[in-house]
């Protein structure tokens, strides 16, 4: 298996076109624009996650597995179906569309741009992330909480000084995959639109509609480059624990 | 009851919200799969026409789907079971490579695999256009799933102690595989198993690439269908795909759950 992984990479190493990245402004621009939006996404992610995460954690109430369950659903989709719901919700007709339409007069459709990738993102991250907090949050130990509020911190200093201390090691694995699978998404990217450009999306037309396939070998390489830089990062920063979720 | 302050209410509400999010689109799906026409609303009617229209269309991509997830779940387990178990027998720094090794296919985009394993074999066009194409890259990325999942329960029991008792007990090395390793790591073999199949149906980044128009998986035909059919068909397809993984996860969900208890019951001892 690893046999294969190697000979399959030998493709595009071997390749160089490196230097087009860089120079070339739209390719360097899908670069960038990338790699903010991967960031932008695991930020938001880490920080929804953590508020649903640390809550379902905590509290027992009637109703809690259902919201488990629906938390987690989407889990299993692939790209293309998370940018259909995306067109669900703020497509054409969409329901982001039609309640803006009730209350504004204007219909709101920003599925297809930019907003909208970065709904798709947040949408397959969310599942995943929420999943590697929860179990994260049940490890905690409750008595160093107990303790500080004991000493007079109010719960604001709880969450920034002892929670969220305690969850870092989550928040590195979790943040370092999810960065690494928006880097990489294609489906949604596609499902959505064809002009936006984020990194899959040029690999993809430059290998299909330009038959650039130095380019789109070398600009998959650096992709690959990066989520692995990001993953091994993250690794090296928690300890071991990484590899272990998906 | 615990006290329940603004606090909880507000999580709860933010809470509520994200699964909104996340589960609405889903409900929309469904509601458009079964209305006569979205655009108007359900008033329309509820109708199964698209359900069939679905069928007629876009039946031999789910038999596809299907044969490829099976087929990709045989080479996971006569390969990954295997090599679950020589990692965790056997450790040192080319188990610890291979291991390693293991975190590619969340680490290198679907992409990229496809891109390698087409300029690898490209231009060898009857592998190039056969299924075994999507197969071997279906099991280049599902592969690490299943071994990660049989090497878990692997590391968590005691191999070498069970084994060292058949073996003084004159159990041949067959005997041993089959008749103790086997039967201890069956719920990680069960877990792996539920997961290479949810990913292999699912799997669309790759597929896309590697798919020829005679070789059309379940997601592609997806993508293909939200391009060019109209949003109910869409929506139909994106049901029977629900259907299809609803099961997949909930076995997930239930394979997980007796390891979690085993794990709780290890800490505490």
């Amino acid at each position: 298996m690893a046999r294969l992984v190697a000979v399959g990479f030998g493709g595009p190493a071997g390749l160089a076109a490196y230097a087009s990245i860089v120079t070339e402004p739209r390719y360097f621009r899908s670069l960038v624009s990338t790699v903010v939006l991967a960031t932008a996404v695991t930020g938001l992610t880490l920080v929804i996650a953590t508020i649903a995460g640390v809550f379902l954690q905590r509290n027992v109430f009637p109703g809690r597995s259902v919201l488990v369950a629906m938390l987690t659903f989407p889990l299993a989709f692939p790209g293309v179906v998370v940018g259909f719901m995306v067109i669900m919700l703020a497509g054409r007709q969409g329901l982001i569309g039609d309640v803006t339409r009730l209350l504004t007069g204007e219909k709101l459709v920003f599925a297809y741009s930019m907003a909208g990738l970065l709904t798709g993102y947040l949408y397959f991250s969310i599942p995943r992330v929420l999943l590697t907090v929860m179990a994260a949050a049940e490890k905690l130990d409750r008595r160093l909480e107990e303790a500080a509020r004991s000493l007079g911190a109010s719960p604001w200093q709880v969450v920034r000084d002892v929670i969220v201390p305690g969850l870092t090691p989550a928040f590195l694995s979790a943040g370092a995959i999810c960065f690494a699978t928006a880097m990489g998404a294609f489906g949604t990217a596609f499902t959505l639109a064809t002009e936006i450009e984020v990194l899959p999306m040029t690999i993809y037309t430059e290998f299909t509609l330009r038959a650039n396939i130095v380019v789109a070998a070398a600009l998959s390489t650096i992709l690959g480059g990066i989520t692995w830089v990001a993953l091994a990062l993250a690794r090296t920063a928690a300890g071991s624990s990484v590899a272990a979720s998906a | 009851m615990p006290h329940r302050g603004r606090g909880f209410w507000a999580q709860l509400a933010f809470t509520v919200l994200v699964a909104a999010f996340l589960i609405v689109p889903v409900v929309m799906s469904i509601t458009a799969g079964v209305t006569a026409n979205f655009f108007q609303g359900v008033k329309s009617g509820l109708t199964t026409r698209w359900i069939g229209e679905v069928w007629r269309l876009y039946r031999d991509t789910i038999v596809l789907s299907m044969t490829i997830a099976l087929a990709t779940l045989i080479v996971d387990l006569a390969v990954g079971v295997p090599a679950a178990y020589v990692l965790a027998r056997w450790r040192g720094w080319l188990t610890r490579l291979v291991e390693e090794a293991l975190v590619l296919p969340i680490a290198v985009p679907g992409l990229a695999t496809a891109l390698a394993l087409i300029l690898t074999y490209g231009t060898w066009r009857e592998f190039r256009t056969s299924l075994l194409f999507i197969l071997v890259g279906h099991v280049l990325f599902t592969l690490p799933f299943m071994v990660r999942a049989v090497l878990a329960v692997l590391s968590s029991i005691d191999l070498p102690t069970l084994e060292e008792g058949a073996r003084s007990l004159g159990a041949s090395f067959p005997q041993r595989f089959f008749g103790v390793v086997l039967p201890n790591v069956r719920s990680g073999i069960l877990a792996g198993a539920l997961m290479v199949v949810t990913l292999s149906i699912g799997e669309f980044n790759m597929t896309w690439m590697l798919h020829t128009p005679l070789t059309k998986t379940l997601p592609v035909g997806l993508a293909d269908s939200y391009a060019s059919m109209r949003l109910e068909i869409g929506s139909a397809y994106t049901v029977m795909f629900f259907f299809m993984i609803i099961p997949l996860l909930i076995g997930i969900q239930l394979a997980a759950r007796p390891r979690k208890v085993s794990a709780v019951r290890d800490e505490a001892a």
